[in-house]
């Protein structure tokens, strides 16, 4: 929208990532996996953005509530540093995510086949959003292993929204996780500028 | 040799980093409240923090007395003086920037961005909340002692070249 492109000439130029999914799901993991340093936390400051129902027993007693926030970095080459941020995973949907989501490259949200309730709220935030997204069954150990299409029609993910098997401590298999996801984005990109606003 | 953890023990505790040692504080008052320190044999592996520039060895003996309210940093102030910083904007100091009399976080915060790096990585490393972290780069950034670069939205050849580089990785 803002028609900034001209060339990155010799300053970095930062890309987001934000990846996302239910508690426990391996976002963490997902990150350290291909992060050249070991994920790094910071703390922010929750911003009131209630859209699902808030468990008060998971807010601290105090009004400002805090949220700590994983990310790892990718330096890609001298001028692209791409960033990858973990949704914080224990609360509903509160805090920060204008500011995680804002300006985000794409999203990366992991499915845990044995808790699939968990990612409703963020396939409808990113879905609502209209940034790019992909959804990345993780592959636990001994975990049941459902077909993708079983997977799709549980989550009812829309035909367009790629969906890929991953496993989150292998490098290898987070990368084609973030290759199939940037495949994801220059497509959206595309029937932007070719077919209007479709979608 | 091998890298210490990097993780801040807990995010509200003040600075971690160390000034390097061709860096001298002024004064030598960084020294000042070094505590007892009855973790040596452990800690104490000065040959090394000098090469690796960066971990305070005696971090582990700070976390326990020196809790501040994080925004006594920024003298009470939580609204940044420039609008607009997001967690990934890159952060990188001027080079005359080194040279600036700067209280301790705004100096640290300029010898970690030697080198860009994100908004929320200066948080986590200097290990202050990124509220604190987005006033004290904003202040930076006011006195014309760091460039900031937010994203921009990338032209298509451009996210090519970023496909191709994770999938070269």
């Amino acid at each position: 929208m803002s028609g900034h492109s001209e060339r990155p000439s010799g300053y970095p130029s930062t890309i987001k990532i934000v990846v996302s999914g239910g508690f426990g799901v391996g976002k963490t993991t997902f990150i350290g996996a291909i992060s050249e340093i070991e994920p790094l936390v910071t703390e922010a400051a929750m911003t009131e953005r209630s859209i699902g129902v808030d468990d008060a027993a998971l807010l601290r007693q105090k009004s400002t509530t805090t949220v700590a926030l994983d990310f790892g970095r990718i330096s890609l080459d001298a001028t692209l540093v791409m960033y990858l941020f973990g949704t914080p995973g224990q609360e509903r949907f509160n805090f920060l995510w204008d500011d995680l989501t804002d300006g985000a490259l794409g999203a990366v949200i992991l499915v845990d086949t044995r808790r699939v309730n968990d990612c409703y709220p963020m396939l409808d935030y990113f879905e609502d959003l209209g940034i790019p997204f992909l959804v990345a069954v993780n592959d636990f150990d001994g975990a049941l292993v459902f077909d993708l299409d079983e997977v799709r029609e549980a989550l009812g993910v829309a035909p367009y929204v790629p969906m890929l098997r991953c496993d989150a401590r292998s490098r290898e298999s987070v990368k084609n996780t973030l290759v199939a996801l940037i495949e994801q984005v220059l497509v959206r990109r595309q029937a932007a500028t070719v077919g209007g606003r479709q979608q | 040799m091998s890298e210490e953890p990097l993780r801040s023990p807990d995010p509200r505790m003040i600075p971690v980093t160390r000034p390097r040692s061709w860096f001298e504080p002024t004064g030598g008052g960084g020294q000042a409240r070094k505590p007892e320190n009855d973790r040596a044999d452990s800690a104490d592996r000065t040959d090394r923090t000098d090469r690796v520039g960066q971990r305070p060895k005696h971090q582990a003996d700070q976390e326990e007395d020196s809790f501040l309210r994080p925004f006594i940093l920024t003298e009470g102030r939580t609204r940044p003086l420039h609008d607009g910083l997001r967690i990934e904007t890159l952060v990188h100091a001027r080079p005359d920037a080194l040279y600036a009399p700067l209280h301790f976080e705004h100096r640290a915060i300029v010898q970690l961005c030697q080198t860009p790096i994100a908004v929320a990585e200066v948080a986590s490393r200097i290990g202050v909340p990124l509220g604190v972290a987005k006033v004290l780069v904003a202040d930076l950034y006011a006195d014309n002692l760091v460039q900031l670069r937010e994203p921009t939205e990338l032209p298509v050849h451009v996210i090519e070249r970023i496909r191709d580089l994770v999938r070269a990785l």
